[in-house]
């Protein structure tokens, strides 16, 4: 019997391969990699697009990912794939995004609904209109 | 027949809340269900990213990232925190206030300074309140919380270790250890520890493609996403299940206070028919 490896494909999301092959191809940023077992330990980063598993029954299985990593040992295969298209610049918007956000929350309070300021609000309101509404009625009789 | 108006409109107003409540806490539960599932999806990824980072740990490569490196906290730390966007989940986001600011407090004391990310409504309302000093925000996650949206919030952490203004990162969340049990829980992202593995003695290195710094930038960046990630969806499961009690104790106080006031009111009912009984009685007897 030829020789398998374990390989497993997962993202932060979901699990999405996990079992024996004889062959893995993958995108490497340097290239494409073709893995068969007893390979040397190697990480590298993957570009967007198709990995291949070639199973021990001989079929073929393609996968999509969108960028990652890949980690060989020499029995073992894991890819780390990326659910999200990332790039450097794409990642430095996103985080330029989630200052602003911070930023304009500190900023206008007014706009910001504030649901627990506004209850505690309220619920002082109507205590002070409880209590009008008790003093007129004891002075109405 | 005039009697107990008040009464019966109360019970009515309370069965109403009940109603509410109880399908409040059927849907909580569905969703409970739902978040499970993600945070079972999540954890191979998780499992597979610590391994990865486990043998590197023991690989010596040539490049020491920073993330792997103790180093001495100077002067300030900085905390993510990840809240429920709504309420009506009993004591949850509470509870990990508490113990967020429990934290906080020791290092308040040695001096040091606190930068917040918040993840959530919840948390952003209360820290702002608080006075802390927010940097990066993201809310509104809904029920399919993505890697996507929360890159941007862990980007500024990270680059803020980077650049050396902060020297620890913690995450908050609450660890959901059974649907009745939820425990506010405060971990260490930066740096990274306890990745060890015992198994590989031997010293061995990576071939690294195109070169060290590159790959290892990446994976530990999509590492400190994962666990953030793991805590969102974790956090999410604990809303669901926290809501649920909640819900379903609110449905039987409100069980027990609709019983009492049918009480009140059959009383009520009683005393009014004997009373006109007794006034016919008499109205008889009189003639």
């Amino acid at each position: 019997m030829a020789m398998t490896m374990h390989v497993d494909i997962v993202s932060a999301e979901a699990e999405i391969f996990s079992g024996p092959a004889h062959m893995v191809f993958a995108p490497g940023v340097m290239g494409e990699l073709g893995i068969m077992p007893r390979h040397a330990p190697l990480l590298t980063r993957l570009k967007p697009g198709e990995v291949r598993v070639r199973t021990p029954e001989g079929e073929e299985e393609f996968f999509y990912v969108s960028g990652g990593v890949l980690e060989i040992q020499p029995h073992s295969i894991t890819i780390l794939s990326d659910t999200a298209q990332r790039a450097k610049d794409l990642d430095e918007a996103a985080a330029l995004e989630a200052k602003h956000h911070a930023e304009q929350k500190l900023q206008d309070q007014v706009s910001e609904f504030d649901y627990a300021q506004a209850q505690t609000e309220l619920a002082e309101a109507m205590a002070q209109l409880q209590a009008i509404q008790k003093l007129r009625k004891k002075l109405g009789r | 027949m005039a009697v107990g108006k008040e009464i019966r409109t109360k019970i009515k107003s309370v069965k109403n809340t009940q109603k509410i409540t109880r399908a409040m806490e059927m849907v909580a539960a569905s969703k409970m269900r739902k978040a499970q599932d993600r945070m079972d999806a999540a954890r191979p990824y998780a499992e597979k990213i610590r391994n990865v980072i486990g043998h590197l740990a023991h690989a010596h490569p040539e490049y020491k990232h920073p993330y792997l490196q103790e180093r001495e906290v100077k002067k300030s730390v900085g905390f993510i925190i990840i809240s429920s966007d709504r309420g009506l989940c009993g004591g949850l986001n509470a509870n990990m206030f508490k113990a967020t600011v429990r934290a906080m407090r020791e290092w308040n004391d040695k001096g040091v300074r606190i930068d917040l990310c918040t993840i959530g409504t919840k948390s952003n309302a209360f820290f702002k309140r608080l006075g802390g000093n927010v940097i990066a925000q993201a809310s509104h996650l809904g029920d399919t919380p993505q890697v996507a949206d929360l890159i941007g919030v862990v980007k500024v952490m990270l680059d803020a270790y980077d650049a050396g203004q902060i020297d620890r990162l913690f995450l908050v969340y609450n660890e959901f250890v059974n649907t009745m049990t939820q425990r506010p829980h405060v971990e260490q992202l930066l740096p990274i520890h306890g990745v060890e593995d015992p198994q590989l003695k031997h010293h061995w290195d990576y071939l690294y493609e195109p070169d060290a710094k590159d790959v290892l930038d990446g994976l530990l960046m999509r590492y400190i996403e994962s666990l953030v990630y793991q805590g969102v969806v974790e956090n999410l499961s604990c809303e669901q299940a926290a809501r649920m009690v909640a819900m379903k104790s609110a449905s039987d106080n409100a069980g027990d206070l609709i019983g009492d006031l049918q009480l009140a009111y059959n009383k009520a009912r009683q005393a009014a028919i004997t009373q006109e009984l007794s006034e016919i009685v008499a109205g008889a007897a009189a003639v």
